[in-house]
């Protein structure tokens, strides 16, 4: 039967159309970016101006002695000085150098572990449970024996931000794994996809939004670990980083400074997420369609 | 233009002798057992099958739900392995289509078209040009960037397809690809199936439980009872003129095979 090309020119014409109205409709209507990032503000926002007013408020009514609890606005004070003498910034630029290169070479081994847990049953029968229980445990537990074996050097505080970090970034691998539909390793087999094809082209960017969030909790591990080994793997030899700072200002009684480095350890942390992995992620899940309307 | 479909039932016996033909054969089944259980009182899922189908041919493979249609496209494309009987595939490769579209998600259109492109070892310079050729090929000009889930349904069996032709195989194998799709964009789809099958000249072997589709499809129809899965019956599906899903023609051949199938389906409930 030979088809006459007025046909199919009809069958395209119809098909356009079809495809017209079922393609699912995009959002355009996104308020401006600036009207954006305002509204997607002042919530937090409004949130740490009730801690500093509750902060204030206990300071105020003397809950605590003023050597012990300083003001908001002496804490402030400090933070600034920190700024203005640059020790501030140093320490931040030590603790972050420690963190990012525990981190990544957490993510190396954590990916590892990770697709052997998911690929070999009899390795995650075996090292599944301690992997998960490395997980759970603190890693500061880590810190006497890193001292130890390390003495008191940046291969202590390494250690323990990878043992930190390494079991939270194989778990999310793994369970990003276990997630992907049976369908997708199907056709990547039907594709011709060999061993490391798979692995390559289907297995990994499948996982990619466990990973992902593996990858977030490694980091928040990775960083606390850190701050935890730096507060007591103290020695003029080493750099200063933000953990040091804590424990000196401490040793000093200085208490607006205490709060003030505190705030500092707890900005970058936000400053990473916000900057790093919360537009990461969501770029990745809006590619796959994954992402409601939530910000 | 009226249209006429002379149909040529034929009953198979249960280990139907494979008929001989003078074209080249695109798939040949000899003797197919499959079980799944290995213990001997369950009935295997198929039992003794056998089949034929010559290139460039389109068959349509119909049964009720457990006949194992789907298991016995799987022996085809090589996913499983038959217990007994063997299989042949002088065409060489298959590809496979299911009933959802299975394209990845994290890649677009055209990107997803281009992994299989690469997976069959394509050489990248041609890359470019056979995605937009292909995207042609199913009316999809200029989507190649647009992201799985911002396609419809259709859209997306029609970029499967498209991926499906870039692996260079011979063989189309299709798994009910059009059941989760409205009638209308069936209907839509039907079409283009049949003209791109004419443009390639390939082997389709296209599963479905739906009546009419299959013949409004096939060229061969061939009906399937269930536990274990054997072929019963085949029609031969000649056509003149334009053959549509409305059309009376399909109807009547459609319901004939519906009455078929339903004692087929009923031998299961005594």
């Amino acid at each position: 039967m030979a088809v006459d090309s007025p046909v199919v020119d009809d069958v395209a014409s119809l098909e356009a159309g079809l495809d017209a109205l079922d393609s699912p409709i995009a959002t355009t209507d996104k308020p401006a970016a600036a009207r954006r990032v305002l509204g997607s503000l002042w919530p937090p926002l409004l949130a740490v101006a009730f801690l500093i007013g509750a902060w204030w408020l206990a300071y105020a009514l003397k809950v605590k002695p003023p050597f012990v609890l300083p003001s908001p606005a002496s804490a402030w004070n400090a933070f600034t000085d920190g700024l203005a003498t640059g020790a501030t910034q140093q320490a931040i630029f030590n603790s972050l150098k420690r963190a990012f290169v525990g981190f990544a070479i957490s993510v190396v081994f954590g990916t590892i572990i990770g697709l052997a847990l998911a690929k070999f049953t009899l390795f995650r029968r075996a090292f599944g449970p301690l992997i998960t229980g490395l997980q759970i445990l603190p890693s500061v537990a880590w810190v006497p024996a890193a001292i130890i074996w390390f003495g008191l050097s940046n291969g202590a505080m390494l250690f323990v931000v990878i043992m930190g970090a390494t079991p939270s970034i194989a778990n999310g691998l793994k369970s990003g794994v276990d997630q992907i539909p049976s369908i997708y390793p199907q056709v990547g087999k039907m594709l011709g996809a060999n061993g490391l094809e798979a692995i390559r082209y289907v297995v990994l960017p499948a996982a990619l939004p466990g990973y992902l969030a593996g990858l977030r909790q490694g980091w928040a591990f990775a960083w606390r670990s850190l701050m935890a080994a730096e507060l007591i793997v103290f020695s003029p030899a080493l750099g200063f980083g933000l953990g040091q700072l804590l424990e000196q200002n401490r040793t000093l009684a200085d208490m607006p400074a205490v709060m003030a480095t505190i705030i500092a350890i707890l900005l970058v942390g936000i400053l990473v997420e916000l900057c790093f992995f919360a537009p990461l992620e969501r770029r990745v899940l809006r590619q796959r369609g994954l992402l409601g309307d939530k910000l | 233009m009226s249209t006429q479909i002379i149909s040529t039932p034929e009953t198979l016996s249960a280990v139907a002798d494979l008929p001989t033909s003078t074209r080249d054969a695109a798939v040949v089944l000899t003797r197919v057992t499959k079980r799944f259980n290995d213990s001997p009182g369950t009935p295997p899922v198929m039992a003794d099958l056998s089949l034929r189908v010559d290139d460039g041919e389109f068959v349509c493979l119909l049964g009720a739900s457990g006949c194992g249609k789907s298991t016995l496209l799987s022996l085809i494309a090589g996913l499983d392995q038959p217990t007994s009987g063997s299989i042949e595939v002088p065409a060489g490769r298959t590809a496979l289509m299911f009933q959802e579209s299975a394209l990845f998600p994290w890649l677009t259109a055209g990107k997803n078209i281009e992994l299989a492109l690469r997976l069959a070892k394509v050489p990248k310079s041609e890359w470019s040009d056979e995605v937009e050729r292909l995207l042609d090929l199913v009316h999809l000009r200029g989507q190649a960037d647009k992201r799985v889930h911002e396609l419809s349904g259709g859209m997306r069996q029609r970029v499967a397809l498209a991926r499906a032709l870039a692996q260079r195989a011979r063989i189309l194998l299709m798994d009910e690809p059009f059941a989760a799709l409205d009638a209308i964009t069936r209907d839509v789809l039907h079409e283009e199936l049949h003209r791109i099958w004419q443009e390639t000249g390939l082997t389709v072997i296209f599963v479905t439980h739906n009546v009419r589709e299959a013949v409004r499809l096939g060229q061969r129809v061939l009906l399937m009872s269930s536990r274990p899965g054997m072929f019963v019956r085949q029609w031969d599906v000649e056509v003149s003129g334009e053959r549509r899903i409305e059309s009376p023609a399909v109807s009547a051949l459609a319901s004939e095979i519906t009455q078929d199938l339903r004692r087929e389906i009923r031998r299961h409930g005594r």
